[in-house]
């Protein structure tokens, strides 16, 4: 008998969820955890219109996020009736169905990329989907996890299946040790920066790599999170001890027997050695320095040691235009330094950064420190238990006491649809993912950065470099 | 879903990188269950330039949208697709598209077409040189675009997505004739790890005690 093939990480979960291959090449994929939240309304209007119930009730989970406010975990205090609407629908249509929803006021509520891995739902060899493109957030657990569209959540919802293609393989392999200062946020904007926001169209990235394996589950939560940015259907990191330490004892993970027989399927799930992607690319991770977006694509990334580009430099004429374009917008000077780039507005936060340890590393930076004159800096917890963890360590006082502004759990100014938006022409420093024109609000303007890099902002007034800070103490 | 039909107009050359679906729908104008009516809102933030593509007379009712590579990147709002195809956009020619934007498509009969950067430039020279009154026809039975010189240029599409738009099916009503296998795929997972079915059921969070 000849030894099986290896397989990838990729595969091995593809493969154990295969319903179905259709002669076209699309596959019909069984789903293990659908996560919805409160944009999904359409979905569930449509499935209403066919007249089909959600087949698996039970492998659905629920939490608004999107539409809520954070200054208040109060509904009826929404003020915009069609924000407070689609949270109410949420709440309408979970309970119809019977699927389990973490509520405003629910111990677990949060945001739904963050509940899902602290909750202990999105576990290693699972597929997962939800309506949302972070999504790919969930792949860090050792997880197959991608955003879809309304039509596909309503067709999982009655189903608990999905139609895809097979994507592409993509290992990014970054070696080396992070230097001081240097996040997995850095790390990730480096990679965009490098093959491009549209470099993994197609393909489902793995990540690997000394570099990777060092990173916590928070900070693979962050890398993963922006595998969309750089066009990924999904991004992995294969499980490990580091995931199974974060695992156990959450609410929804296997315990007992179950665990024990659930760990020797996970051990198994990593890419087997001589396993073949089709692309291959390599980041040094030595050479990585905190980095910050300038334009309105997360590709336009740079240390923040740099000058910003000049566009009457670029040859080509298409790219010349579009960078005029993002500088107009930006309101940038071409060649300026990037440390002389002043904020009004600074986000900690998001799918991205909203996590425990990204306050910590806000938080160390904020310590002691004052929001500079005239700058509004806000601090959003991922999720209710970040928040109340946060608090546990004293780092809410830390920040309030350094000027931060402490709220309560959701996207808030990550996508500008609760009404928690910059005014046009502000400058935002901003832990989330994207900095595309309007994202924060129309005319607002968004750069990318991890949590420290954003705190280094707000005390400074400016884009600043965290580690200048870091050597103060 | 509309069946699709052949599309004929003046294609509206957008070649810019990385449209994203922000810009082509500010998620602020997706709130309810609505799907109409947002066509008013398709390109809000680059409608306010008198210079931009679709605010000239000559392509104001450009059913095909020519564009540049990762159109539709970022977001899976569907109300980009819904945007779109409410302004009156019944196609979009690319070099490449975002995965789940290219997805959404399907699921509403806007059909996303994928052909070399270097034919879809020629394309947009072939309307640009016609003073914006050259016709471009796509047709999805016959899969090819043809310019407006005349050039036939075939694409490709999945048999059964391409099969599903002319017959104007989503997924949904596609997979509901599959239930049998679903059942299978179940019973086997189920057989293969049954603590995992258990566990999936068990309302185990501390809020559902």
């Amino acid at each position: 008998m000849s030894e099986p093939a290896p397989r990838t990480l990729f595969e091995k979960i593809w493969d154990s969820h295969r319903v179905l291959d259709r002669e076209d090449g699309q596959t019909l994929l069984y789903v293990d955890r659908h996560l919805v939240h409160d944009g999904s309304a359409p979905a569930f209007e449509l499935l209403r219109q066919r007249g089909i119930a959600p087949r698996a009730p039970d492998r659905i989970f629920a939490t608004p996020d999107h539409y809520v406010p954070t200054d208040t975990r109060d509904r009826a205090a929404i003020t915009d009736d069609r924000h407070r609407g689609m949270v109410d629908a949420l709440e309408a249509n979970t309970a119809a169905a019977g699927i389990r929803m973490f509520g405003l006021r629910d111990a677990n509520q949060g945001i739904v990329h963050v509940v899902g891995p602290e909750t202990g739902l999105s576990q290693p060899g699972m597929l997962i989907v939800c309506g949302d493109s972070h999504t790919s957030t969930h792949g860090a657990m050792g997880a197959l996890a991608f955003g879809i569209g309304s039509t596909e959540v309503a067709h999982v919802l009655g189903s608990q299946t999905l139609w895809q293609r097979r994507p592409k393989t993509l290992r990014i392999k970054v070696d080396g040790t992070l230097g001081l200062g240097v996040t997995a946020k850095d790390v990730i904007l480096a990679i965009i920066a490098q093959i491009g926001a549209a470099g993994a169209t197609g393909h489902v990235i793995e990540y690997a790599g000394s570099a990777i394996r060092g990173l916590s589950m928070e900070g693979r939560l962050t890398l993963c999170n922006m595998s969309i940015e750089a066009g990924g259907r999904a991004g992995m990191v294969a499980p490990d001890e580091t995931t199974y330490a974060y695992l156990a004892g959450r609410p929804y993970a296997p315990s007992g027997h179950d665990w024990d027989r659930e760990l020797a399927r996970w051990q198994r799930l990593p890419s087997d050695p001589g396993a073949v992607f089709d692309r291959e690319v390599s980041v040094d991770g030595d050479a990585i320095a905190p980095m910050v977006t300038w334009g309105n694509s997360p590709e336009d990334a740079l240390p923040i040691t740099a000058h910003l580009p000049d566009p009457a430099a670029e040859p080509d004429s298409e790219r010349r235009a579009a960078m005029e374009d993002a500088f107009a917008y930006m309101g940038l000077t071409p060649g300026a330094a990037l440390e002389s780039v002043t904020v009004d507005r600074v986000f900690i936060g998001s799918c991205t950064n909203g996590r425990i340890e990204d306050l910590r590393a806000a938080a160390e930076v904020a310590r002691g420190r004052r929001v500079a004159e005239g700058v509004v800096a806000w601090v959003v917890p991922g999720s209710a238990p970040v928040r109340k963890q946060a608090i546990e360590e004293g780092l809410d006082r830390i920040f309030v006491e350094a000027g931060f502004a402490w709220r309560e759990a959701g996207c808030s100014m990550c996508l500008g649809t609760n009404g928690e938006i910059a005014a046009p022409g502000e400058r935002v420093a901003s832990t989330s993912n994207r900095n595309f024109r309007g994202r924060q609000g129309p005319g607002a303007r968004t750069h990318l950065m991890s949590p420290a890099m954003a705190a280094a902002a707000a005390v400074t007034g400016h884009l600043a470099d965290v580690r200048a800070l870091m050597a103060e103490g | 879903m509309q069946k699709f039909e052949p599309v004929e107009g003046v294609a509206a050359p957008m070649l810019r990188a990385n449209v994203d679906t922000d810009l082509i729908i500010r998620i602020e104008r997706l709130v309810g269950t609505g799907r109409t009516g947002l066509g008013q809102h398709a390109f809000e933030q680059l409608r306010a330039d008198p210079d931009f593509i679709l605010n000239k007379p000559a392509y104001a009712n450009s059913p095909i949208l020519l564009a540049g590579p990762n159109f539709g990147c970022g977001s899976s709002r569907e109300g980009a697709v819904w945007a779109l195809m409410g302004a009156g956009i019944a196609c979009v020619i690319a070099p490449s598209f975002g995965d789940i934007f290219f997805a959404n498509c399907f699921q509403n009969g806007l059909l996303p077409v994928v052909l070399p950067e270097a034919e879809i430039r020629a394309l947009a020279r072939e309307t640009e040189d016609s003073q914006g009154v050259g016709r471009t026809r796509v047709d999805l039975a016959r899969q090819v675009v043809v310019t407006p010189s005349g050039r036939e240029v075939p694409f490709a599409v999945d048999a059964r997505r391409r099969e599903a738009m002319l017959e104007g099916l989503d997924d949904v009503a596609l997979t509901l004739k599959r239930q049998a296998e679903i059942l299978d795929w179940q019973a086997r997972d189920r057989g293969a790890r049954p603590w995992a079915w258990n566990s999936v059921a068990a309302d185990t969070s501390p809020g559902a005690r």
